[in-house]
């Protein structure tokens, strides 16, 4: 089976890249980082990918507003590589910074904006996956067999903004893909489920045909045990119950769900 | 042409709630009824109206925003504010718009087009002058911005707010003037060297900082050069032999010690050790870079810095920050061929925010100074907004609060970096320039920014003249460069060193590569800089300020000229701005042209080693404890209430969660530990993805202790950022030290003996734990003079401060421990002896009896071995949790393990090791070299042959019941409190911030 092809954007202040790339090669993907401008150039091209991620980061450092200048040079450079790109049968997902970069190209409904408490905030979340009629198959292949997911955010700009209409046409086409809810580890820490105020808890969300997705949570965040808030809890509690410690976390399925729809 | 875009949320905007909020809490609660901000971007670039509408997307998501052109104001208001920046002052925001504007346009902005930033503030609410001006204060800081405030109806007859162009207006001459030195007397001469060159307009220039004894030599060097040096060589000369650059307290010899603390002690202390381990020697680059390194694995080292940046943090605290975090990220890209930063640890020293004392600059009272308040906000939001913008996780970091840092925070800053032991086959730790190779300037453009550490005129704002002085960061361009040079350009091999652009800008950057240009017979190499190359932000700078300017963000490489193309087209691709500014050359000489006239030229040597050395003596400081008695308190319950809710006990998880710490991936043990989010006291990560490897990294500090007996002080810093890092699972043999030292008053013969203690514990202690210092900084004069609210004069100096960070290796992260009791019925041992050591303790402090009692002493070789004793346990995984004992004693860590597992304890203070104490003294001792661990009971034979004849007690057990029952030394029951409600003290005095 050939790896799928995996292009991780870069430049002007993303940052999670590395670790990004990490992560889908962790989960059997053959992924490389492409700066923006070696696309714009040409030296590098959109077409010979069959996923794409927008990573976290701080791109212009989200002066004139999250996500806007990237999601600016993008538009000005490559809207029909774009979208040639999203009209293939391909996958993209846009974390954290990239989610606010594909909702500033319409790529994904609704917006993103300051959080209720207007700055920074670093915490672990619990997420509600959502569009998934029952007994079938979830709706975004990013999330297929997924319920719930244990990873953290680290933003600022994370509360989803949508008007009526689009609230409605989100959740006729189950465009909603996550929700924060009170789970294992806001009970732990003792945090309230919505960290940002964000529109009816909404964490995450797809295009509608769910091969679009945004995310603000860090799925690759969470994509070994050690990264967990509460993993040296949980290994001691694994040593006496005599029971394998184990190497990955949750994050990490988000990754292999998107290796395992090209195969 | 001058244009206006204005954006405005439709949406409700999170930071105009925030801001209301942040009014009321300025005692005008309940006043201000509604604050809109509006975004403005002055556009003074001619663009034609219909274009710059169908520009109006870039700057609104039509979902949360609407953009208009020209003025806006909403209907209903009292009175609007604006802010923007001073002239010069760098923009970030505003550069940021310039770009996708001209991205859009498709024309790149030339000669003096620009796009300015601003924030308009339209505010409604029941308000008086004073309100206002209350407002208006908390809203902008007049050394970096500007305001400007209209009342509604001014507003409206202007049809808004007036749109300002901040454009740097300067006018420096583009020559160097002659300094006739020679025929100066010896009373002007020390005048030039405390207050600077004469201008032409009458005014000094800033001061040089430079002795009579120090202008003697240079004017004998010119001398015998047979003419006048130039301004930029009288400055260039000033900044070389700075005591920021040259660290002359550190060098000179003090009593007997020719050879100075820093040989003696510090590298003193490094060289033993080195030789002691021999073959299992560790470091890898010591004292000589901009980072020290140590060995991280085989393919790997890994580096560490601390910096400070107290004085600009003093005087604009965001600012002040933010260019602290990003200049010691460049520590980190400029070692050895550039590391890659991987993490950054802060640390803030600073006065109550509650203390209302209102100190000012002068004696008019014109220049106040920063409320302490506004000083912790703005320290914070600062590496906040550097480190998080750059993509470097921030997980280690403290706050230290006292009085005395009112006058003067100290604000520290640290990066850890990771490189390749090789790059492009050559070994990357170290780097020389090669006679001919292009000295190339990478990254931010020069502007006036920083000049000798900011003279602070102020600014008419119509006359849009001269550049302020304060440096503002600008992460992003970091970001770039940073990437290119670490992530790509470095392995290509393109060039042969690089250095990093901080204190004296290009003058000691080029003159410290050019010092390593060595030619093959041993001699010295030299170089030649054009000066009229180097890209500048704005025109009117003078030659000797394009030298010396502190502008962020730029780094300075040897590149060979054979490379230089593919340099270049690299750069451009990461749209990263390099320019040639000159080449290193083999004459020895450090030349400077500017045009066609060479207005400097010194000899390398006189430039590096010239200066005057200085001899030093101390004198004795101790005072011996007084003799106040302490009473003990009645309850120890509310004693233990109050000592969690001491600003240096308390939870800071308002900055440990607004730093983002998993960035990268490699997030381990992160700031807050346990159920309960307590702060620990150590950091681990793993900054290879594929190896288990990880980092260990502390802080320690005990200012407190300085005054009394600053070697013991010294002792337990060192003990504490030792023992912090074992507890979490470092290994000791891999455990490298940093030192940075925060002084005052420097020139004192007492605070000179204090700092002789001090650097002499820094060695003892080191040496005796075979931790090795590889990195370290100074800071000798943090004093505030100034006056006082009546316009008395007032003089705040620090305590000495030493602060020791610690740097280790731990072979696998999957056995790294954390402070949290783990589970109902586990055992606790304390380890380690308590003795009557309570003095300059929090527990004292808090009883204001802080000169009572005598510092905790430390015994190294006892503490080696318990230490030793703990890492086995902790590697055979025998131990379910492992605090440190410091600030507090047993009293804080048992409460901090135990709010952390959100458990209860029954311990007893009955017989601990040690002396006999009162339980109030056997709580809060501060004694070292003690951990208080949880050990799960079918462990306990295995945990306790590991400390055979060693001082450890097992003093009680981990409750399911969250309550902390202490039993005293007589058996009787001394306190016993809920951990709701002891986690409640602990996070109730920072938890409105």
């Amino acid at each position: 089976m050939a790896k799928p092809r995996v292009i991780v954007l870069a430049g002007y202040g993303l940052n999670c890249e590395d670790e990004t790339k990490f992560a889908f090669e962790l989960a059997g993907a053959s992924a490389a980082i492409v700066h923006i401008n070696d696309l714009v150039s040409g030296a590098a091209k959109l077409r010979r990918f069959q996923v794409m991620a927008v990573p976290g980061g701080f791109s212009y450092g989200d002066d004139i507003g999250s996500g806007k200048a990237y999601a600016n040079k993008l538009r000005n450079h490559l809207s029909k590589e774009l979208e040639e790109f999203v009209s293939r049968d391909t996958l993209t997902a846009g974390i954290c910074n990239g989610f606010q970069v594909l909702t500033n190209l319409n790529l994904l409904p609704g917006a993103l904006t300051f959080n209720d408490n207007a700055r920074y905030t670093d915490r672990w979340v619990d997420l509600k996956i959502e569009g998934l009629p029952a007994g079938r198959q979830g709706k975004s292949p990013w999330l297929s067999g997924i319920e719930t997911l244990t990873v953290p955010i680290a933003h600022g700009e994370g509360k989803f903004i949508a008007d009526e209409e689009t609230l409605k046409a989100m959740s006729r086409e189950n465009s909603v893909a996550a929700r924060y809810v009170k789970d294992e580890i806001c009970q732990h820490l003792d945090l309230p489920a919505n960290p940002t105020g964000t529109t009816e808890g909404i964490a995450s969300v797809t295009s509608h045909n769910g091969r679009v997705i945004g995310i603000m949570p860090h799925p690759e965040r969470a994509m070994f045990f050690t990264q967990l808030p509460h993993w040296t809890f949980l290994k001691e509690k694994y040593l006496r119950e005599k029971k394998k410690i184990p190497t990955y976390g949750p994050g990490l399925k988000i990754f292999k769900n998107a290796v395992r729809y090209f195969a | 042409m001058i244009a206006r875009i204005n954006v405005r949320s439709t949406v409700p905007d999170a930071r105009a709630l925030t801001k209301q909020r942040y009014f009321s809490s300025l005692g005008l609660s309940g006043k201000v009824s509604r604050v809109e901000i509006v975004d403005a971007y002055t556009v003074d670039a001619p663009v034609s109206r219909e274009r710059l509408r169908s520009a109006l997307q870039l700057f609104a998501n039509p979902a949360l925003q609407e953009a208009t052109t020209g003025k806006w104001m909403p209907k209903h208001f009292m009175f609007a504010v604006e802010v923007g920046f001073l002239p010069g002052v760098t923009d970030n925001v505003g550069t940021t718009a310039r770009e996708c504007l001209e991205d859009f346009l498709k024309r790149k902005f030339s000669g003096g087009e620009n796009v300015y930033s601003s924030q308009i503030f339209f505010i409604s609410g029941k308000l008086v002058q004073r309100d206002i001006r209350t407002i208006v204060e908390s809203l902008y800081n007049p050394l970096i911005q500007r305001t400007s405030v209209k009342m509604y109806r001014t507003c409206v007859r202007g049809g808004g707010m007036d749109m300002v162009v901040p454009r740097v207006k300067l006018h420096g001459r583009a020559v160097a003037d002659a300094i006739p030195l020679a025929a100066m007397s010896e009373e002007e001469l020390i005048r030039v060297g405390r207050e600077g060159i004469l201008d032409r307009n009458g005014t000094r220039r800033g001061p040089l900082a430079l002795s009579r004894q120090n202008m003697n030599v240079i004017r004998d060097y010119f001398l015998r050069q047979g003419r006048n040096p130039t301004d930029i060589e009288l400055e260039s000369l000033a900044q070389t032999w700075s005591e920021h650059c040259k660290h002359t307290i550190f060098a000179d010899s003090l009593d007997e010690l020719s050879q100075g603390l820093y040989t003696t002690y510090i590298k003193g202390a490094t060289n033993k050790i080195r030789s002691a381990k021999g073959k299992k020697d560790f470091c890898a680059s010591v004292f000589t870079d901009n980072s020290g390194a140590i060995a991280f694995d085989d393919e790997y080292l890994v580096t560490h810095k601390v910096e400070t940046h107290n004085t600009p943090s003093a005087l604009d605290p965001y600012g002040g920050a933010v260019t602290g975090i990003g200049g010691v990220n460049r520590d980190a890209i400029g070692f050895g061929l550039g590391a890659k930063p991987i993490a950054n640890t802060y640390g803030f020293c600073i006065a109550d925010p509650n203390d209302a004392t209102e100190l000012y600059r002068d004696v008019n009272k014109s220049q106040k100074m920063l409320s302490a308040r506004r000083i912790m906000e703005g320290v914070v939001a600062g590496v906040n907004a550097g480190g998080n913008c750059s993509g470097i996780p921030t997980p280690q970091g403290f706050v230290y609060f006292d009085s005395r840092y009112r006058g003067k925070p100290l604000v520290f800053a640290g990066t850890v970096g990771l490189i390749p032991r090789k790059s492009h086959g050559r070994p990357s730790h170290s780097k020389r320039a090669m006679p001919g190779d292009y000295i190339v300037m990478v990254g931010g453009r020069v502007g006036r920014d920083g000049i000798h550490g900011a003279t602070f005129s102020s600014v008419a704002l119509s006359s849009g003249s001269p550049a302020t002085a304060v440096q503002i960061g600008d992460p992003i361009t970091q970001k770039k460069f940073s990437d290119a040079i670490v992530k790509e350009a470095r392995d290509a091999g393109l060039y042969n060193s690089i250095t990093d652009n901080g204190a004296g800008g290009l003058s000691c950057s080029v003159a410290e590569m050019a010092r390593e240009v060595s030619l093959p017979d041993g001699r010295q190499g030299g170089c030649l800089v054009e000066l009229h190359k180097v890209p500048l932000k704005y025109l009117g700078l003078s030659p000797w300020q394009i030298w010396i300017s502190e502008s962020q963000e730029r780094m300075t490489l040897a590149v060979p000229p054979s490379k230089w193309t593919q340099f270049l087209k690299f750069m451009k691709r990461r749209g990263v701005e390099a320019t040639v500014i000159g080449h290193f050359t083999s004459s020895g000489r450090c030349v400077v042209k500017y045009g066609a006239r060479t207005i400097m030229d010194i000899d390398m040597h006189f430039l590096h080693e010239g200066r005057f050395r200085d001899s030093m003596s101390s004198a004795p400081y101790r005072k011996g404890p007084s003799a106040a008695r302490v009473k003990a308190p009645k309850s120890l319950n509310k004693t233990l209430h109050a000592m969690l809710s001491r600003l240096n006990v308390a939870s800071y998880e308002f900055i440990s969660t607004q730093y983002d710490h998993e960035v990268q991936a490699g997030s381990v043990e992160k700031p807050l530990q346990g159920k309960g989010r307590v702060n620990g006291e150590a950091s681990v990560l793993r900054p290879r993805l594929g190896s288990f490897r990880g980092i260990v990294l502390s802080q320690a500090l005990y200012p407190s202790y300085s005054e009394a007996d600053s070697y013991r002080m010294g002792a337990c810093a060192v003990d504490t950022a030792v023992r912090n890092v074992i507890a979490a699972g470092a290994n000791p043999d891999h455990l490298a030290l940093l030192d940075n030292f925060c002084w005052s008053s420097s020139n004192d013969p007492r605070r000179l003996a204090q700092l002789k203690d001090a650097v002499k514990a820094c060695h003892d202690y080191a040496v005796a734990y075979g931790t090795p210092f590889i990195s370290g900084k100074d800071s000798m004069f943090n004093d505030f003079k100034g006056f006082d609210e009546e316009g008395r004069p007032v003089a705040i100096s620090v305590p000495p401060t030493l602060l020791i960070s610690a740097l280790s290796v731990t072979p696998d992260v999957r056995k790294a421990v954390s402070i949290d009791f783990k589970f109902p019925g586990d055992l606790i041992y304390l380890l380690g002896e308590t003795h009557d050591e309570l003095g300059g303790s929090e527990y004292f402090s808090m009883l204001k009896a802080g000169d009572a009692g005598v510092v905790p002493a430390v015994d190294a070789v006892r503490n080696n071995k318990l230490y030793r004793a703990l890492s086995h346990a902790i590697g055979r995984e025998l131990v379910a949790s492992a605090a440190s004992v410091h600030r507090g004693g047993i009293g804080v860590s048992l409460l901090k393990s135990a709010m952390a597992g959100k458990l209860g304890v029954t311990v007893s203070l009955a017989r601990l090791p040690g002396s006999k104490l009162p339980d109030d003294r056997a709580l809060f001792s501060e004694s070292q070299g003690r951990v208080l661990v949880s050990v799960a009971p079918g462990n306990r034979k295995k945990f306790e042959a590991l400390f055979r004849g060693q001082a450890i007690k097992l003093i009680g057990k981990v409750m399911q019941k969250p309550e902390v029952a202490i039993k005293g030394a007589r058996g009787r029951s001394v306190a016993a409190i809920g951990v709701d409600a002891a986690l409640r003290a602990y996070r109730a005095p920072l938890q409105d911030y």
